[in-house]
Parts: structure tokens; C-alpha cells; sequence
């Protein structure tokens, strides 16, 4: 790495960093909650706002800046105003591991995955905050299930992510992409060893896993709007509550980004030379593609299917995706070992 | 059909209703969604409602005779009449003058009306009519109350009622005009 001064990498850094999780967040709100919702419903969706309603979301976040910043009565002042960002932090704390080209990363850390799925959990204090702070039954009633299903859905998550580690034998998710763009399946090389090829039951545990983390339906339970009228963002207005929207789809941005990285090779495409330093600058353009195509079925999994009940939510998570995963993670090691 | 299989199949629905919307004219022709959608876009391009659409309730106030009939029956308490008795010229030279009803106010408030149509219904001189338009929103609220100039106005966009089935004895209502 070149010596920069400490204030410049620094400044580079946190501009990355928003626009790593800004960036993807507006596309994917437009290309697919916006449109491909509506295609999908047979309906045009937004069409006055620029051409095709491509300036919806400015016309939607002047909207929100607008608005009163409302505090109910009972509120814990404090802790109520401080749950979205603490929200927020958590996406932002998660796109510091990943990876988008061989020296354009943040921080390179050797345990990143572990920093990922640790980090990840942190939003579940700020739903909490939210709920708890609100003074509200819906938003307590909503912060709880939130809670009870994040911590539910991380142990797949984490367990989905084993399988991966154990191929790759490394916790760095730099080291996890060149496994991938350096792996062979039976001896051919040509297209690398993504892993959703080897480890295709951990990426379809890792997908369901991310659709509740992410409280996309059908796991919307916790702003289950016919029971708790938005749950844990019931009392939220205006600017926080916009930052809760922010950080639900920038959320969904990162986590796509983090699969992108385990299973379908991060930055790299094949046949280029993973070393080769023209992916410093592809390997964005790459990621957001592959972020695009993750995306793509998170998105249509949340128009096609209803809301899940509460302890259908919990069964699938206890009783088949956690048994699966442990299932996919003794196979993985079993197979480790023989070959 | 078991889980999985249905799931998949529900994924095929949404899929194939999107492939529907952009491309119409079938694969290889340019997407075009404002054509494949079911929706309209409503400010700039509009549906004609079927003729018998509740749009917007038209007095005849000539058939008028300030029953109250329609004001009792509303639901919602949104039609407002008041009037007067007046000495008529009898009908035959030497005759008695007759009394008649004078319809002094009829307002409709649009605002609390939910378009239930039993005025219409109830309205035993054929002073009461549905008119198809619905295009009368304000700005302001109060002026959603049309009083009975306003009304009567509504009346040349009531169509005329259709004719029955070929065979049919019943002779078809007249809108009077």
C-alpha cells in the first residue's frame, strides 16, 4: 500500500465507505422496489418524477425532510432519537470487510467473515432501542419479534457461512474471492471454483438466512403492518424514519455484497488474472453486478411470497435451517478431508 | 403439489407477469410497459366509465316536490332541503288554485356523501339521477356541497337509460330532459 497521510486515507476511507453503502442502496430501491415490483404486479409504478420516475427517490427523501420530527409524549427521548443511526452503523460497519478488487478493500482484516456476521447483529440493538424507546405496544411487539427473529435467522446464517470457510480454510474475505478465482472443480480451472457451485445448499441457507436478517417478506414480521402497524418504526417520522428505510435497503446492498464475496467470487470474473491490477477498478463495476443479480432474487422472493406467521418464521428457522446447515457443514468437512 | 414445487411455481407467476408488462409485443419487440400494464395513467390518459357509473348524484329540480324522502333516507345525513308551499294557477279555467311545493335549497354534500345511491332510488318523481362524471374534486372542502344550480347541471351528463333485452314488456325510464 502506498504511505498516504493518515487524515487522507481516512477521508478516502469514509468516502468510500458512503458510497459503498449509498450508492447500491438507490438503484436497488428504484430498479427493483420501484419497478420490477410494479412489472411484476402488472402496474407502471412511479412515472412523473424524470423520465420513467427515475427521480423518485429525491422526490421522496425531499418529502421526508420535510416532515415534523415527531417525538410521542412517553418517548425515551434520547434513546429513541439514537436507534436509527445505531441502525445505520451496523450497514456501515459491515462494508468495512468486504473486498471490491485486490488492493481496493478498507480494511483487510484476517478473521472478516467472523467481523461480518458479529457486526451484522448490531442492528438488532437498534431495533430494539427503537422498540423498547417508543413508548408504543405495536413497536414493543414489533422490536421483539425483530429481535427473537434476527438472532434466530443469524445461527443459519453463520452456519451457512462455515461451509465456505472450510473450503476456502481461511476467515479473510480477500483470501476467500482468490480461493475462488484460483480453485479448480475436478481440475478445470476455467471458471474458478465459485463456491455456490460446491456449496449450493449453504447458498440457499445463506439467502433464506439474509431475506429475514434483512426483514424482507416473508419475513416481515416485525412491521407486520396488519398486526403492529409498522412495528418497531410505528412512532418514526420524517428524517429517522427515512434513515430506518436507508438502512434497510443499504443493508440489503451489503449483505448482497457479502454473498456476492462467499459464493459467486466477489471482484473477480473469469479469465482474468486475479492479480492483474485492472481490477481495482473493474472489481466495483463487478461486485455491483453480481450485488445486482443477488438482489434480483431477494427482491422477487419478497414480491412473489406472503408473510410467513411467527412460529412458522422460528420452525424454519430451528427446525430446518439450522439441522441443514449443520448438515452442509459435516458434509463440507468430511469431503475437506478426503480430497 | 408439495412445497418447494409450489413455491417455484409462485416465483414462475411473478415472473411471467413482469415478462408480460415490458414486453407485450412479445420477445424480440422493444419493451413497452405503459402498453403491457393493466393500470392507466390516470391525468393523462383516461378511462370513460361504464354509462350506469355512480359518479355524481343530478337533480331534476322541476320533478322536485320537497318530499324529504332522499334526506331521510341518506345515511349520511348529506342532503340538505328546505322549501316553501306556493298557490299555482289551477290546472281549468275557474278551478281552485293548487298548491304546490317550491324547492327553496337542495344541497348534496359530496364531502360526507359514500355514494350509496338510495336517494336515487327512493326518489319517487324521477327528480334524482346518477351521472357517470366523477371529475368535480376542490381545493377547498366546503366547496364539495353542490347546491341545486350546481345539481341541475349534472343533469345534462346523465345518459339516457338503456333499452331491455329484445321481448322485454317492461317500458324503459326516461331521463327527463
Amino acid at each position: 500500500m502506498i504511505g498516504l497521510a493518515f487524515w487522507i486515507e481516512t477521508t478516502f476511507r469514509s468516502a468510500g465507505g458512503l458510497a459503498a453503502v449509498l450508492l447500491p442502496a438507490g438503484p436497488l430501491v428504484y430498479l427493483y422496489l420501484f419497478k420490477m415490483m410494479s412489472f411484476m404486479q402488472s402496474r407502471l409504478g412511479p412515472m412523473e418524477a424524470g423520465p420513467a420516475g427515475s427521480m423518485q427517490l429525491l422526490a421522496e427523501v425531499g418529502k421526508f425532510l420535510q416532515k415534523e420530527d415527531l417525538f410521542p409524549a412517553k418517548a425515551d427521548r434520547i434513546v429513541f432519537a439514537a436507534a436509527p443511526f445505531v441502525v445505520l452503523v451496523s450497514s456501515f460497519l459491515l462494508v468495512v470487510v468486504v473486498p471490491f478488487g485486490p488492493d481496493a478493500w478498507f480494511v483487510n482484516l484476517d478473521t472478516g467473515v467472523f467481523f461480518a456476521m458479529a457486526v451484522s447483529s448490531v442492528s438488532v440493538i437498534g431495533i430494539l432501542m427503537a422498540g423498547w424507546a417508543s413508548a408504543s405496544k405495536y413497536s414493543m411487539l414489533g422490536g421483539l419479534r425483530a429481535a427473537g427473529q434476527l438472532i434466530a435467522y443469524e445461527l443459519p446464517l453463520v452456519l451457512a457461512v462455515m461451509g465456505v470457510v472450510i473450503q476456502a480454510g481461511t476467515l479473510n474475505m480477500q483470501d476467500i474471492v482468490l480461493a475462488q478465482a484460483e480453485g479448480e472443480i475436478f481440475g478445470f480451472g476455467g471458471i474458478g471454483n465459485p463456491f455456490i457451485i460446491t456449496q449450493f445448499l449453504g447458498f440457499v441457507i445463506f439467502m433464506i438466512a439474509m431475506q429475514a436478517e434483512l426483514t424482507q417478506p416473508p419475513f416481515d414480521m416485525p412491521v407486520a403492518e396488519s398486526e403492529l402497524v409498522t412495528g418497531y418504526i410505528t412512532e418514526y417520522s420524517g428524517m429517522r424514519f427515512l434513515l430506518f428505510f436507508i438502512g434497510e435497503f443499504a443493508t440489503a446492498g451489503i449483505f448482497a455484497m457479502i454473498a456476492s464475496v462467499l459464493f459467486l467470487g466477489g471482484w473477480w470474473v473469469p479469465g482474468i488474472d486475479p492479480d492483474s491490477n485492472l481490477f481495482n477498478i473493474l472489481g466495483p463495476a463487478v461486485m455491483f453486478a453480481k450485488v445486482l443479480g443477488v438482489t434480483f432474487l431477494v427482491f422477487w422472493f419478497r414480491i412473489t411470497y406472503p408473510r410467513f406467521r411467527e412460529d412458522q418464521l422460528q420452525k424454519l428457522a430451528w427446525k430446518v435451517l439450522i439441522p441443514l446447515s449443520l448438515l452442509n457443514i459435516v458434509i463440507t468437512g468430511i469431503l475437506k478431508v478426503a480430497f | 403439489m408439495g412445497i418447494v414445487p409450489g413455491m417455484i411455481k409462485g416465483l414462475g407467476v411473478t415472473a411471467k407477469t413482469a415478462y408480460d408488462t415490458m414486453f407485450p409485443d412479445g420477445p424480440l419487440k422493444p419493451p413497452s410497459p405503459s402498453k403491457g400494464a393493466v393500470t392507466v395513467q390516470y391525468p393523462h390518459e383516461k378511462e370513460t366509465p361504464t354509462a350506469r357509473a355512480r359518479g355524481v348524484i343530478a337533480l331534476q329540480e322541476d320533478n322536485c316536490t320537497a318530499c324529504m324522502l332522499c334526506a331521510r333516507e341518506c345515511p349520511d345525513w348529506c342532503i340538505y332541503i328546505e322549501g316553501h308551499k306556493e298557490k299555482a294557477p289551477p290546472r281549468r279555467a275557474g278551478g281552485k288554485p293548487r298548491q304546490k311545493n317550491k324547492l327553496d335549497r337542495f344541497d348534496i354534500d359530496f364531502a360526507l356523501c359514500m355514494y350509496c345511491g338510495i336517494c336515487v332510488e327512493v326518489c319517487p318523481f324521477d327528480a334524482l339521477f346518477w351521472s357517470p362524471e366523477y371529475e368535480f374534486s376542490e381545493p377547498r372542502i366546503a366547496d364539495l356541497l353542490h347546491d341545486k344550480s350546481r345539481l341541475a347541471e349534472w343533469m345534462e351528463t346523465v345518459p339516457d337509460f338503456e333499452s331491455y333485452e329484445s321481448g322485454s314488456e317492461a317500458k324503459v325510464r326516461k331521463v327527463p330532459r
